[in-house]
């Protein structure tokens, strides 16, 4: 659902939340990150960061440069002429991806839960283009709208103490790549190579929320081959325009 | 410059300085000082620009030896600071000679003390900031609490001489009880009548699950109408997230960037560091305020530590 007015919510004193409806839909996800760059081009005094989430952009502000109030008043403004602004096309990022074995120990599970072959999953995964949401949870995890509901998965009962960085993974009706190494209770279908976060990188994160992702199946032989590459800063990320 | 060997890190230990920002919408909390009061007032008695890089130093057993001599000061917490096993003031600047040993070694009030140190610690800025997030390995240290046999480095500065005095009016005292004010929102419509009532009426306890994330409390549960999920979105300094259970969890500078539970209220900002000296078993009660009256709020502190960076500019020392 979305909201004829967006919502103004007071987060304290020093952040405003912009909520433009209730749910989870790309194009409600689209308003967020208008306002996000209509506040960058505006270029505020006073505004410190703003944080795309699903349905809602949190500004954080410095209330002695500007008031709750302008602000409020701003962001209104804002929000009613942004239609005018056009958004870039969205990025669509490859993320080769070796599935099954060591690399995704859970894809039988998932292929065996859901009635189909392991091929059938990697085919299913590989064919979607998935929006980002937003990023969150951890550095650099992106929260993907579009998997197939044909492959979802149960979470792990007693989650796994120790995921390595670029685990591609399945909850539910949602996949994600883990950003670094972490405990965690997706069900685990295969991993990148890629450094998906890396705290020297400006940005830091591979990509960012309004960007598309897609899985490509790769073999263990070119995983090793683009980690190489990418730790000596060789590798160049396929990244393409949607139309 | 080599200024420091740590003998002893104490439970934690961590290089800080006031956050990190721009950085949420990649999923990276702000970290840095949880008390910024006596994180800045460290900073000006050395003579330093206040978000200059100092040890954040939570409870008691630290202890470092001085490689060469130096300025520093402890604000915050009271740890019992000595200089070789010689109690030294807090809230002052203090000549240390090579040699010499700082000890932290008992919990006397608070729970966060601050070292700030002339130059300010030397480590290489991440994402623009020095502040340490130990959950991810960035920034500080190499990303991590300090250990046992760290040789800390700290930056070239005009010199600074011993004797700056934080005015007695401006060093706080630690209760252990606490009020913070609120602002309610941003989903203070998910909760009945009852639920804000028990919010803004209880006393609640900090529970053992306190930490830079978050602190938990225990305490009277809070009713929400219908349900305690949300769809996610961005999680302000000093939220008051409440989950099913109705307890109550207030986020701070380490919080995960986004999250799914509703949010009651927010602390306000110039309430944190009070907060931040606050452990478990200590109490807080919640009192709500106005936008207006809390603007109001930020120009007095705003003004007060205006005053005092004045005073401790013109003093003599």
């Amino acid at each position: 659902m979305i909201y004829d007015e967006p919502r103004l919510l007071a987060g304290g004193d020093r952040a405003i939340f912009v909520e433009f409806g209730d749910g989870i839909d790309p194009e409600l996800n689209c308003r967020v990150r208008h306002l996000m760059l209509a506040i960058a081009r505006e270029k505020i005094p006073g505004v410190i960061e703003t944080v795309p989430t699903y349905r809602s952009l949190l500004v954080y502000f410095e209330p002695l440069e500007i008031s709750a109030r302008k602000l409020k008043d701003t962001l209104r403004r804002l929000a009613q002429s942004m239609g005018e602004i056009e958004l870039a096309k969205p990025r669509l990022i490859e993320i080769p991806t070796v599935y099954g074995g060591e690399y995704g120990p859970d894809l039988e599970f998932v292929a065996a839960h859901n009635g189909l072959t392991t091929s059938e999953v990697i085919q299913l995964h590989t064919s979607a283009n998935y929006l980002i949401y937003m990023i969150g949870f951890m550095p650099g995890f992106p929260y993907l709208g579009g998997m197939s509901p044909k492959i979802a998965a149960p979470r792990l009962e007693t989650p796994r103490t120790k995921i390595p960085a670029g685990s591609v993974g399945i909850a539910g009706t949602q996949t994600g790549i883990y950003p670094m190494e972490s405990p965690g209770g997706w069900r685990l279908i295969g991993r990148t190579p890629l450094k998906i976060f890396d705290p020297t990188r400006e940005p830091p994160a591979l990509f960012q929320a309004g960007d598309y992702l897609t899985f490509t199946s790769i073999t263990p032989e070119e995983f090793s081959r683009i980690k190489q590459a990418v730790e000596q800063g060789k590798y160049s990320v396929k990244v393409t325009l949607m139309e | 410059m080599e200024t420091f060997e740590v003998l002893q890190p104490g439970p934690l230990t961590t290089i800080q300085d006031l956050g990190r920002f721009g950085y949420q919408q990649y999923g990276v909390p702000p970290s840095g000082a949880l008390d910024d009061y006596a994180f800045k007032i460290g900073n000006m008695l050395v003579g330093n620009a206040e978000n200059a890089a100092s040890l954040e130093i939570t409870l008691f057993g630290s202890q470092l030896r001085a490689l060469r001599d130096t300025v520093i000061a402890i604000t915050g917490a009271d740890l019992g600071a000595a200089l070789n096993g010689k109690p030294i003031p807090r809230w002052e600047s203090i000549l240390v000679r090579r040699g010499d040993i700082i000890s932290f070694p008992r919990l006397n009030s608070g729970c966060r003390a601050y070292l700030a140190v002339s130059g300010g610690f030397d480590v290489p800025k991440v994402m623009s900031s020095a502040a340490t997030y130990t959950k991810a390995g960035i920034g500080g240290l190499e990303g991590r609490a300090l250990r046992r046999g760290d040789i800390l480095h700290t930056l070239k500065s005009p010199a600074t001489s011993e004797g700056a005095r934080v005015p007695p009016e401006y060093i706080p005292v630690y209760p252990h009880q606490n009020e913070l004010r609120v602002i309610l929102g941003p989903q203070d419509d998910y909760f009945s009548e009852d639920g804000i009532r028990a919010f803004l009426q209880a006393d609640y306890t900090i529970s053992a699950q306190a930490d830079r994330m978050g602190y938990r409390l225990e305490g009277p549960r809070i009713e929400h109408k219908l349900k305690a999920d949300i769809i996610s979105d961005g999680i302000p300094l000093g939220a008051v997230q409440v989950p099913g259970d109705g307890l109550p969890i207030i986020l701070l500078v380490d919080r995960q960037t986004t999250g799914g539970y509703t949010k009651i209220a927010t602390v306000l900002s110039i309430d944190i560091h009070r907060l931040a000296q606050a452990k478990p078993g200590d109490q807080v009660r919640f009192r709500q305020v106005t936008e207006d009256e809390a603007l109001g709020y930020l120009q007095e502190y705003q003004q007060k530590l205006q005053t005092l960076r004045q005073l401790l500019q013109d003093s003599p020392a």
